[in-house]
């Protein structure tokens, strides 16, 4: 066990955990943080995604020891973002979600691709968000919300 | 069956129903399953007693004028949860804005009022429960005009509701909420008048979603974010062989992981296993994977793909326990050489890879117990926990949690999930256990939609069209030896093999279906669309090569075969035509369109796609679907089924789109291994069309699935020549 | 006087010349097999201690070590890495993105590879973790190694390797992040530990010294 100290949303959380605990169950079980999702457990799905200084991180796969200062965002605080809070609208008005479950991880990523490129192409978006996984397959209307969220950025 | 909705609904509470339910006394579990299909019908019951549903059951309306519907239905991504409100909101002439959907917990009067069980599937949610919510709403609306018009002393026919609120003479008008409580004190209606469509405002309007706010800021709470207090995890150690048992379990390293609550050996579904107890989830999980366990697999049958293969084809090849037997015994025979088709096919087995690993939690204490469960049996699974911990199902208080995605994997007959919670619930009384499935344990586990083989010989008369079709189906019986099994088996065979090819809309005069169901050690479920997916994969590639055959246009060749009393899939033919002709005749070199029809669950679905190839694997383009599912409820929940059912039925032609065995064991183990659709592998439109009807509705959760795979591989032989008769399509 | 001056001008000129040609017959003769284009200082240092042969054969060493997966999975002539033994495409796919190779908006490299090995959840760590150039690819796009001989012009080509020379690489080969990574590349998802090299890191080096100290020779296209 050991403590660490994480930058969570902006505010300082404490949390004492066996050092190879990915980030994803320190926020789920330490913190009581369940927006981010449990989808596999090896990076494969993506319904795990947070920011990490602003970097899309599959937290199901980084050991909290591995975070250090690094400020941390996950989808419950995402909409104090404006490309955020964008994305999150977009999603709603296309009506995009279905069982919702990989939606905040697909969220986490289109935000991240709209912050670096706010006027993303097709093959853009397809590469981006080729990682997150959807059995629902929302897709065609993820791509329609970020289609939307764009032209309003 | 279904009636067509009428211009004046007047609706008796002894009407006609179809509902045949009977549980049995103590000990197991006897559910009779009266299916829409005639072949089926319980031959010489007497007509089910109509049933009685008490509006309270079903709607709240709090004194801030907040209107609670309870969803007897999972949510589990279908939109059910916005559009049975609707219904009932409709003939409520509820105010929109104010309705809260509730899932309901599991009780008697939440049965599917046609299945007689409480679940979610076959895509009934709207099919099943329309007429119900209906009711529902009308008769809740009558009994608030009753209270008003009682505290107005006028009568209620001068009353009229709206949005709400209800109204007057004499410009008197009331809320609902002021008069709910009164209301709930009225007798409860026995006769209700329904609306006339054409004064529908919410039903067949494109209405948003009611959960889509919590689902994109991580509000939204499904089963497996379940926090309760004092709440221990569990993960069990499954044996690498269906049914395989502990021989010894070495848990020593596993013990020292602090959080550590205990180890113990519990009996499964299929054999027996190890659980382990832990304050947390990766705790639990890292010390169940560090345990090192000694398995007994004497006397287990350890299934192997590439032998099931073998042996699936060999028994192809011979006549099995017949389905359809029509026409001329010899009119294949009678067929020159040069008109015959003989065809085989393989699918493997799939799994469904929800995107929330499964889960459930159970408390016990001792007389009662409680369970949070995102489940598509909620009765079922609830008797299973309560014979698990020795209750009664009434001592079993059981909240359904919302679920992310199932396609059938949530509705599993022996509930092995939820009794798995209960066993480790029994050893530590007043603490809720929520047990989880990693997702390696959902890959390898089982209950996949089972492995296939077809043999299909077909005779094309001078004319083009199949004169005989010969048809052998082999596959595990999803039902045999389950309470569902009198009602689904019908001369040794189990109807969801055949479906999609037993009752085909093709008019081919001398048809003979057989099917052979082989047991085999591993445990098989429904996935969504059942047999649709793979008899619908066969019959609309033989069809399609059929149409080459003939130089004719698929979709011409499509209509002239089908019998002209399939109104439904002539219509959507039609609709497809009209509305892919453009682009379908102006492809760019490289590409091709495939078609493809099919009619399952009362809807028709009819599906195009521009196809080409990259990188050795097919591009999609584009997808134009058109949809026969009569009255269209909610035209947007609609259009994302059908988006999400393409991109789900895509699974079947991922390169890793399939669960082999090798020695009784899973080869894969997650979504390295076995890999569905991505963004990149779903077209980049796809455009849904609305047959417009007002004939009874029908389902939208499945029918999307059978048609796409068929579709592109229609459209790839006409790019390559190749016939793609093996899924999963690893090289094009 | 001018003549005189003409004609000498003109002889040192002729000797000159002679002289060059001589030269670049000399170097290039010791450049057999290789591309002209580089590290044209090397082939005349008195110090060689190796022999071309030997040389050659320490190459040899060095491209088994190469083109094993844990150093050729990043290596890729095409639009992804690759992973495990089996070199397969990399999951969830991901993608090359620019000439840095670092991955995608949404799905960079280091979104999932940190600067560590997470032994705890299987993801493989080193410092900026990323794809090779595309000048440095060391198969082809049907993801098949290539010859001995490509590799070894790929990997001296200056114009293709960042402009390192043979001490550069010896160099790169000892200290570099991730190349040492390959030594220690952590476990896999599922517990078992991912191979190493054929060579252990001081084996490596040491051929590549001797390699380095041939003059890099490559061996003739075949």
């Amino acid at each position: 066990m050991a403590t660490y100290q994480l930058n969570v949303n902006g505010q300082s959380k404490k949390v004492d955990v066996d050092p190879g605990t990915p980030l994803l169950w320190v926020l789920r079980e330490e913190l009581k943080m369940t927006g981010t999702k449990y989808g596999c457990g090896i990076s494969a799905c993506g319904a795990c995604t947070v920011h990490v200084d602003g970097i899309a991180t599959r937290s199901c796969v980084v050991p909290v020891s591995l975070i250090g200062t690094r400020r941390i965002t996950t989808i419950e605080a995402i909409a104090q973002d404006p490309v955020g809070r964008t994305v999150q609208n977009a999603w709603v008005e296309k009506d995009v979600v279905q069982c919702g479950y990989c939606q905040s991880g697909q969220i986490m990523s289109a935000v991240a691709l709209l912050k670096a490129t706010p006027k993303p192409t097709e093959q853009n978006i397809e590469e981006s968000m080729g990682g997150n996984l959807c059995r629902c397959a929302t897709y065609v209307r993820i791509r329609e919300a970020i289609k939307s969220a764009s032209q309003q950025l | 069956m279904r009636a067509a909705m009428k211009k004046n609904d007047e609706l008796h509470l002894n009407r006609r129903s179809f509902l045949c339910a009977s549980t049995a006394a103590a000990g197991g579990l006897l559910v009779s399953l009266y299916l829409d299909f005639p072949a089926f019908a319980q031959e010489g019951s007497p007509a089910p007693p109509p049933k009685v549903y008490a509006p309270d059951a079903f709607v709240r309306i709090e004194p801030n004028g907040k209107i609670f519907i309870t969803v007897n239905r999972l949510e589990f991504g279908q939109g059910v949860q916005t559009s049975l409100p609707m219904v009932l909101a409709e003939e409520l002439d509820a105010d929109w804005s104010q309705v809260v959907p509730e899932l309901a917990p599991a009780a008697e009067v939440y049965k599917d009022p046609l299945f007689g069980i409480q679940m979610v599937g076959g895509s009934g949610s709207i099919s099943h429960s329309f007429q119900q919510y209906r009711e529902l709403g009308a008769k809740t609306r009558a009994m608030l005009i009753a209270s008003a018009a009682d505290r107005w002393k006028v009568s209620p026919n001068v009353c009229r509701a709206e949005n709400s609120v209800v109204y007057g003479p004499g410009g008197k008008s009331a809320r609902y909420a002021e008069l709910a409580e009164r209301a709930t004190r009225q007798p409860v209606p026995n006769t209700v008048r329904l609306k006339n469509p054409s004064e529908f405002h919410l039903i067949g309007k494109k209405v948003p979603r009611l959960d889509s706010r919590a689902k994109c800021d991580g509000s939204q709470k499904f089963g497996l974010d379940l926090d309760l207090p004092g709440m221990k995890v569990a993960v069990v150690a499954h044996p690498p062989v269906f049914g395989g048992r502990v021989k010894s379990v070495d848990d020593k390293e596993a013990r020292r992981l602090s959080g550590v609550k205990d180890i113990f050996e519990i009996p499964l579904a299929r054999g027996t296993g190890v659980a382990v107890v832990a304050d947390r989830f990766w705790t639990a999980k890292q010390a169940r994977d560090g345990l090192r366990i000694e398995w007994d697999l004497s006397g287990i049958e350890l299934a192997d793909s590439s032998q099931l293969s073998t042996r699936f084809k060999e028994l192809a090849r011979t006549t099995g326990n017949v389905v359809v037997a029509r026409g001329d015994d010899k009119a294949m025979s009678r067929t020159p050489a040069a008109r015959r088709i003989v065809a085989e096919y393989e699918f493997p087995y799939l799994a469904h890879t929800p995107m929330e690993p499964l889960n459930a939690t159970v408390r016990f204490e001792g007389d009662k117990a409680e369970a949070w469960v995102p489940s598509q049996f909620q009765t079922m699974d609830q008797m299973a926990i309560a014979q698990a911990l020795g209750l009664k199902p009434e001592q079993v208080t059981f909240h359904t949690e919302y679920a992310g995605g199932g396609f059938g994997r949530r509705a599993v007959i022996d509930s092995h999930v939820p009794v798995e919670a209960a066993l480790i619930a029994k050893r530590f009384r007043d603490t809720p256990i929520k047990l989880v499935w990693p997702r390696e344990d959902d890959v390898r586990g089982g209950y996949y939609r089972p492995m296939h083989a077809h043999r299909v010989e077909i005779g094309i008369g001078a004319d083009g069209m199949p004169a005989a079709w010969r048809h052998v189906i082999v596959g595990q019986s999803i039902v045999a030896g389950t309470p569902f099994a009198a009602m689904m088996i019908r001369n040794g065979v189990d109807h969801t093999t055949v479906e999609g090819a037993s009752d085909t809309n093709y008019n081919i005069p001398n048809f003979h279906l057989s099917a052979h169901n082989p047991t085999v050690n591993v445990p098989v479920l429904w996935w969504r669309s059942v047999g649709n997916t793979h008899t619908a994969f066969v019959i609309e590639t033989l069809v399609d090569e059929l149409a080459m055959r003939a130089k004719m246009d698929p979709i011409a060749y499509r209509r002239k075969l089908l019998k002209s009393e399939a109104k439904k899939l002539h219509a959507v033919l039609d609709l497809l035509d009209e509305k892919s002709a453009g682009w379908r005749k102006n492809l760019p070199k490289g590409h091709a369109a495939g078609i493809s029809c099919h009619e399952c669950f009362g809807t028709a679905v009819a599906c195009a796609v521009d196809v080409s190839i990259e990188n050795k694997r097919p591009k999609i383009h584009r997808a134009t679907v058109a949809v026969h599912c009569g009255l269209p409820v909610n035209p947007l929940t609609i259009e994302s089924q059908f988006q999400g059912g393409i991109g789900f039925g895509l699974t079947q032609l991922m390169g890793q789109g399939a669960i082999t065995l090798k020695d009784g064991r899973v080869e894969q183990r997650n979504f390295d291994g076995y890999t569905p659709p991505y963004i990149g592998d779903v077209p980049v439109t796809i455009d849904v069309h609305i047959v417009p009807s007002t004939e009874a509705p029908t389902g939208c959760g499945e029918p999307p699935v059978p048609v796409i795979s068929p579709a592109v591989v229609n459209a790839l032989t006409r790019l390559t020549g190749k016939r793609y008769r093996n899924l999963p399509l690893v090289a094009v | 006087m001018l003549s005189n001056s003409r004609f000498f001008i003109r002889s040192l000129l002729i000797v000159l010349s002679f002289l060059a040609t001589w030269i670049v017959l000399t170097a290039s003769a010791a450049n057999e097999g290789r591309d002209h284009k580089k590290l044209s200082g090397d082939a005349n240092r008195g110090e060689e201690s190796a022999t071309f042969a030997e040389g050659l054969a320490a190459w040899e060493q060095v491209y088994s070590v190469l083109t094993s997966p844990r150093c050729i999975n990043c290596h890729t002539a095409t639009n992804y890495p690759q992973q495990g033994d089996d070199r397969h495409r990399h999951f969830a796919n991901v993608v090359r993105g620019g000439p840095e190779g670092q991955g995608v908006p949404a799905l960079y490299c280091v979104g999932c590879h940190q600067e560590v090995n997470a032994d705890s959840t299987g993801v493989p760590g080193g410092l900026n973790w990323h794809l090779a150039p595309l000048s440095m690819r060391w198969q082809d796009t049907n993801d098949k190694p290539l010859s001995s001989a490509a590799v070894c012009r790929a990997v001296t080509d200056r114009s293709r390797n960042e402009n390192m020379d043979g001490p550069a690489l010896l160099k790169h080969h000892e200290e570099a992040v991730l190349v040492l990574w390959a030594w220690n590349p952590g476990r896999r998802p599922d517990g078992t530990m991912r191979t190493v090299p054929p060579l252990t890191h001081a084996e490596f080096v040491n051929a590549t010294r001797t390699w380095v100290e041939a003059g890099t020779p490559c061996p003739r296209t075949r």
